[in-house]
């Protein structure tokens, strides 16, 4: 090993150099689109909100690179503050319940039992009903909103994820180092979370990139359906289903936040796409 | 005698699911926080119109019995009766099952016609032109919101070429084919990938697989071995994807008919919302997971008809 491969800065390159061409073209793509979220108000002059009718359904120009809408808001200012929406929100749905759900995976595959018998059987009735219907139906129960799409996501995502820590925990506590570490007179908590969670976090972690894709096209398709973020709100779903009114004579109101989504989620799709090469998984394309 | 024990215990195994589900579709209307009466008349609801609806949906009872009522009048059929439209749940529910089911199925064909040339192109040509050109329109057509896909299908193929309808359902069965040719191809393209990437899978086992090394040593043609053994194996795997991914056939046709304003299950489910129609969603849950359930039976029965090796694992 060469004296520069022992400094942090030597093993970032390295690790860097091991990357896929997928997963290097998706972070950096990535990372760009949260740079502009975050830099959004600097890189526009106009404000998301406020109106401006005289400019109503302008085409593209060079004022407008994506025109305006037909409240005369420029649409590129929008598409850039939608990042802030559907970024952060397909973040938490996804990775909030990807860690319960592997805990609770874990915990029922490596016990067994009632726990896991009834953790089961509530898999099968939520895996039963198709996941748009279910959250549609939480949405209906509770009243639409941002805060009752959290809960609805919180209380269905993350048995994908329990799933798949349950089968590979099965797999997992036959071997050696289990067995080994059970001789040692570890406990139960402690094998299951220091020695084999770091193990199979990695199936999850890939199956995580498809989902954070599937969850932004959840978030926009419910906004779509005039049951997720209202307007005015800038968020890409709502921005699509805004301008088919529209669709006639002004197609950049509705057609450009949908690129927007395609954007983003390519890049996502990417970065799983690497990862599951560089960490040696196989890409579950759903469960 | 092995099939039947097959059959009996796969159905067993439904019942607990089948409880699961009715309980949720039941509890539904219960969890409304508020009184679903009210929410659903907008608060406008005097005493005796509140008491008039809760009788007649039975909601003045104890708990326990109205779901014993509930799932027993599911059991004949009888999904209850919607307030807002004053008409059996079964009827609403029952005239948009066809179109939703004709929906799928053409959708699914549309999608077996897109993936099985392009995932057989990707596994011949394995890490080469092909194969990461079809995995990267892939990888973008996943991440296409069928809702922005169904819009450009329609500005493009309904309006500037003026090809296809992009509303409505038609009234013969041509003329249906017709108006569900755009919403279908909009599901299509967001199955296709998914499919690509598990049937790539498995037509490269098979083509790597001695058997073929065989048929090519005996002299057999690459067409021949194409029809005969790698789209014969190719068959399992297409039924699977397509049964695990029901649910998100469902999912999409929802947004696809509400957007082309189909007439099926979707459509309805997303006007039911609007509505607060609470004795129609809860219908329709029941109905849309029992569609899911029977799906995926029917997928596990056809399995022991392609491979009778399942009976013995």
């Amino acid at each position: 090993m060469s004296v520069a491969a022992a400094s942090p800065a030597g093993r970032a390159a390295a690790e860097l150099a091991r990357w896929p061409g997928a997963l290097k073209i998706g972070a950096a793509m990535l990372a760009l689109i949260v740079l502009a979220g975050l830099a959004a108000p600097w890189l526009t002059p106009y404000d998301p909100l406020t109106q401006d009718l005289v400019n109503a359904l302008q085409p593209p120009s060079a004022r407008h690179p994506f025109g305006t809408d037909n409240f005369g808001r420029d649409v590129l200012t929008r598409v850039l503050y939608g990042i802030r929406i559907d970024l952060p929100m397909g973040f938490f749905m996804t990775y909030v319940p990807l860690i319960y759900g592997i805990v609770l995976g874990a915990l029922a595959g490596y016990f067994g039992g009632w726990f896991d018998a009834v953790l089961m059987r509530i898999l099968d009735v939520t895996v039963a009903f198709p996941f748009l219907v279910l959250i549609i139906v939480i949405v209906a129960i509770l009243g639409p909103g941002v805060h009752n799409i959290y809960i609805a996501v919180f209380l269905t995502a993350w048995t994908m994820y329990a799933r798949l820590a349950r089968a590979e925990m099965l797999v997992e506590r036959g071997k050696d180092y289990v067995l080994a570490a059970r001789t040692l007179g570890f406990g139960p908590w402690r094998i299951v979370f220091r020695h084999v969670l770091p193990n199979i976090a990695n199936s999850s972690i890939v199956f995580s990139m498809t989902d954070f894709v599937l969850t932004i096209l959840l978030v926009s398709g419910l906004s779509f359906l005039g049951l997720g973020i209202a307007p005015p709100e800038p968020e890409w779903g709502t921005m699509v289903a805004e301008g088919r009114d529209f669709i006639f004579d002004a197609w950049w109101i509705c057609t450009l936040p949908g690129l927007a989504i395609v954007v983003t989620g390519s890049a996502l799709s990417l970065v799983g796409d690497g990862l599951a090469q560089r960490l040696g998984e196989r890409r579950h394309a759903l469960l | 005698m092995l099939l039947l024990d097959y059959i009996l215990g796969r159905l067993a195994q439904m019942v607990p699911v089948i409880i699961g589900v009715s309980l949720i579709a039941f509890l539904a209307i219960h969890l409304v926080p508020g009184d679903p009466i009210q929410i659903m008349m907008h608060g406008r609801a005097t005493p005796e119109t509140l008491a008039a609806a809760h009788a007649k949906l039975g909601l003045d009872r104890p708990l326990l019995i109205q779901y014993g009522r509930f799932i027993g009048n599911a059991a004949l059929g009888d999904l209850g009766t919607s307030i807002i439209q004053n008409a059996p749940v079964s009827g609403i529910v029952g005239e948009k099952l066809g179109p939703t089911v004709f929906l799928l199925v053409f959708s699914s064909i549309l999608a077996i016609v897109i993936a099985l040339p392009l995932s057989l192109l990707a596994a011949r040509r394995v890490d080469r032109a092909a194969d990461h050109a079809i995995r990267l329109v892939g990888i973008v057509g996943f991440a296409m919101p069928p809702f922005w896909v169904g819009i450009l299908l329609m500005l493009f193929f309904g309006i500037y070429l003026d090809w296809f309808p992009i509303s409505g359902f038609g009234k013969d069965f041509i003329d249906r084919l017709w108006h569900a040719v755009l919403p279908s191809a909009t599901i299509a393209l967001f199955l296709a990938p998914i499919l690509i990437q598990s049937l790539r899978a498995s037509m490269l086992d098979v083509l790597t697989a001695d058997y073929i090394e065989v048929a090519r040593a005996k002299g057999l043609g690459e067409w021949r071995i194409l029809v005969k053994h790698v789209l014969r194996n190719a068959l399992i795997p297409v039924v699977t994807v397509l049964a695990v991914n029901i649910g998100w056939l469902l999912s999409g046709a929802v947004v696809v008919e509400y957007l082309f304003s189909y007439p099926g299950l979707g459509s309805l489910l997303v006007r039911a919302v609007g509505y607060r129609d609470y004795p129609v969603i809860q219908g329709l849950s029941l109905v849309f997971a029992v569609l899911v359930i029977v799906v995926n039976l029917l997928a596990d029965l056809s399995y022991m008809l392609i491979d009778r090796r399942v009976l013995t694992s």
